[in-house]
C-alpha cells in the first residue's frame, strides 16, 4: 500500500494529517508574511519604507494577514479545547460554591467555558435557578466576554506574552472583585422575581459529552468561519485607521493630549470604549498604532476592557432579568474596576 | 411529534429550524413546529446556550446548530 492509500484507509490518520498539514501551512504563512510584503511593496512596487504612504500601506497589508492568521489559529484551537467544557458543567461546578472561592472559580470558568453573550439571559436564569449565588454568576458573566479568545489572540500577536498575561490577570481580578462587590450589595434584590420562580424541568443534557474528534474539529472550523465573517468589516476599518495613524499622525499628537500625564485620559478612554461593542478585532489594530505613538499601556488596556466587557446590547438583553438598578450598579462596578486597572498599569509601567 | 425550537430569534435559531424541518421531511415525520422565544421558558428547559431543540418536551440538543443529517440521527429513534 502506498502512503496515500494507507492514510485514506484510516480516518484517524487522515484527520490528524489534515490537522498537522494545516498547522505547517499556518506557521509557514506566519513566518513568510513580513518578507512577502517587504518584497512586494518595497522591491517590486518600489514604495519607500520610510515614507508615510509606504509605511502606512505596509502596516495595512502586513497587519491584515497577520491578524487574520492569528485569529484563525487561536479561534480554532480555543474552540476545540472548549468543546470539552460546557455551560452546564460550569453550572454544576459552581452550584456548591460559596461566595469568595466561588467568585474566583467562576471567573476562571468564564474564560474556558464556550459562551456567547447572546446567551447571557438563559445562562443567568439557569445559574440562579440552580442555586448559584448572584455575585458568583456575575463574576462569570464579567470574565467571559472580557477574557475572550479574540482579544487574547490579538494581544498575543501584537504585544507579546507580557501584556497578554497582564490583561488576563487584570480581567480576572475585575471579574472576581466586581462579582464579590455585587454579592455584598445583595444584588438579588434587583433581580426580576420571575427568575427565582423558574423551575428547571427535565433532564439537562451536557453538549460536551458524546462528541467525537471529528465533531470537535468541525466545530473549530465552523467557529473560525462564523467569527471571521462577523468581524472582518470591523477588522479592516480598524486596521485601516491604524494604518492612517501609523503613517500620518504626528509622533507626539496622542502622547501630548492623552499621555500618562493626563489623569482624564483613562476615563475618557473608557467612555469612548463602551459604545464600540464587541469589536475587539477592530479596536486592537488601533490600540497597536496608538501604542506605537506613545500612549501608555494602562490607558489602552482600560479602553480595550471597556470595549469588550461593557457592551450596550448585552445590557439591553440583561434588562430582561435585571432591574435597572442592578444594571446601573453592574456598569458602575465594572467601570470602576477598569478605571483602577488603567491607573494602576499607567503608574506601574511608566 | 412536537418539535420546539428554543431561541430568541437569532440567526442560529433560524438555521436550526431549517435543519429540523428538512430532517423531519426526509424522515416523513408528521411533526408540528413551535418556537419558544421567552427566556424564562427557554431556561426552564435547562437550556443555557441557544439555540435548543426540544422533541416531545425532551431537550435533545442545545448550544449549536447541527446539520440536517445530524438532526435526522437524533429524530429517527424518537419517531417510533
Amino acid at each position: 500500500m502506498s502512503v496515500t492509500e494507507r492514510v485514506a484507509a484510516h480516518p484517524g490518520l487522515r484527520r490528524w494529517s489534515w490537522v498537522v498539514g494545516a498547522a505547517v501551512v499556518w506557521v509557514a504563512a506566519y513566518w513568510a508574511n513580513p518578507y512577502l510584503w517587504d518584497w512586494l511593496l518595497f522591491d517590486v512596487l518600489a514604495l519607500d519604507p520610510d515614507s508615510r504612504l509606504g509605511s502606512g500601506v505596509h502596516f495595512f497589508f502586513y497587519d491584515t494577514v497577520k491578524i487574520g492568521l492569528l485569529l484563525t489559529g487561536i479561534i480554532f484551537a480555543v474552540t476545540v479545547l472548549r468543546s470539552f467544557m460546557s455551560v452546564e458543567r460550569t453550572r454544576t461546578i459552581l452550584g456548591g460554591k460559596r461566595e469568595g472561592v466561588g467568585n474566583v472559580v467562576a471567573a476562571g470558568l468564564g474564560v474556558v467555558t464556550p459562551f456567547c453573550s447572546c446567551s447571557a439571559v438563559p445562562a443567568f436564569i439557569g445559574f440562579v435557578a440552580a442555586g448559584v449565588p448572584i455575585g458568583v454568576t456575575m463574576s462569570f458573566l464579567i470574565a467571559s466576554p472580557m477574557v475572550n479568545e479574540v482579544a487574547i489572540a490579538l494581544l498575543l500577536g501584537l504585544f507579546g506574552l507580557g501584556p497578554t498575561l497582564l490583561y488576563i490577570g487584570a480581567g480576572l481580578t475585575v471579574a472576581i472583585v466586581g462579582g464579590m462587590v455585587l454579592g455584598r450589595l445583595h444584588a438579588e434584590r434587583w433581580v426580576e422575581p420571575f427568575v427565582f420562580e423558574t423551575r428547571l424541568r427535565g433532564k439537562v443534557i451536557d453538549p460536551a459529552i458524546g462528541l467525537t474528534w471529528d465533531d470537535r474539529l468541525q466545530m473549530g472550523r465552523e467557529e473560525v468561519v462564523t467569527i471571521l465573517r462577523k468581524i472582518w468589516p470591523y477588522l479592516l476599518v480598524g486596521i485601516g485607521l491604524g494604518a492612517v495613524i501609523h503613517g500620518w499622525a504626528p509622533e507626539d499628537l496622542f502622547a501630548r493630549y492623552a499621555g500618562a500625564g493626563n489623569p482624564l485620559a483613562v476615563p475618557v478612554a473608557v467612555l469612548i470604549g463602551v459604545p464600540l461593542y464587541s469589536n475587539a478585532a477592530g479596536v486592537l489594530p488601533l490600540v497597536e498604532a496608538l501604542h506605537d505613538k506613545g500612549l501608555p499601556m494602562g490607558t489602552l488596556l482600560a479602553f480595550m476592557m471597556a470595549v469588550v466587557a461593557l457592551s450596550l446590547p448585552e445590557m439591553i438583553l440583561l434588562r430582561r432579568v435585571l432591574k435597572p438598578r442592578l444594571i446601573a450598579t453592574f456598569i458602575g462596578v465594572v467601570a470602576a474596576g477598569i478605571l483602577a486597572v488603567g491607573y494602576l498599569f499607567n503608574a506601574v509601567l511608566a | 411529534m412536537n418539535i420546539k425550537i428554543l431561541g430568541s430569534g437569532c440567526a442560529n435559531c433560524v438555521n436550526l429550524e431549517r435543519a429540523a424541518r428538512e430532517a423531519a421531511a426526509e424522515l416523513g415525520l408528521d411533526a408540528e413546529f413551535e418556537k419558544v422565544t421567552d427566556y424564562g421558558d427557554i431556561a426552564a428547559y435547562g437550556v443555557m446556550r441557544t439555540p435548543g431543540l426540544v422533541v416531545d418536551e425532551q431537550v435533545v440538543l442545545s448550544g449549536r446548530v447541527p446539520t440536517a443529517a445530524q438532526v435526522k440521527e437524533l429524530l429517527a429513534p424518537l419517531a417510533g
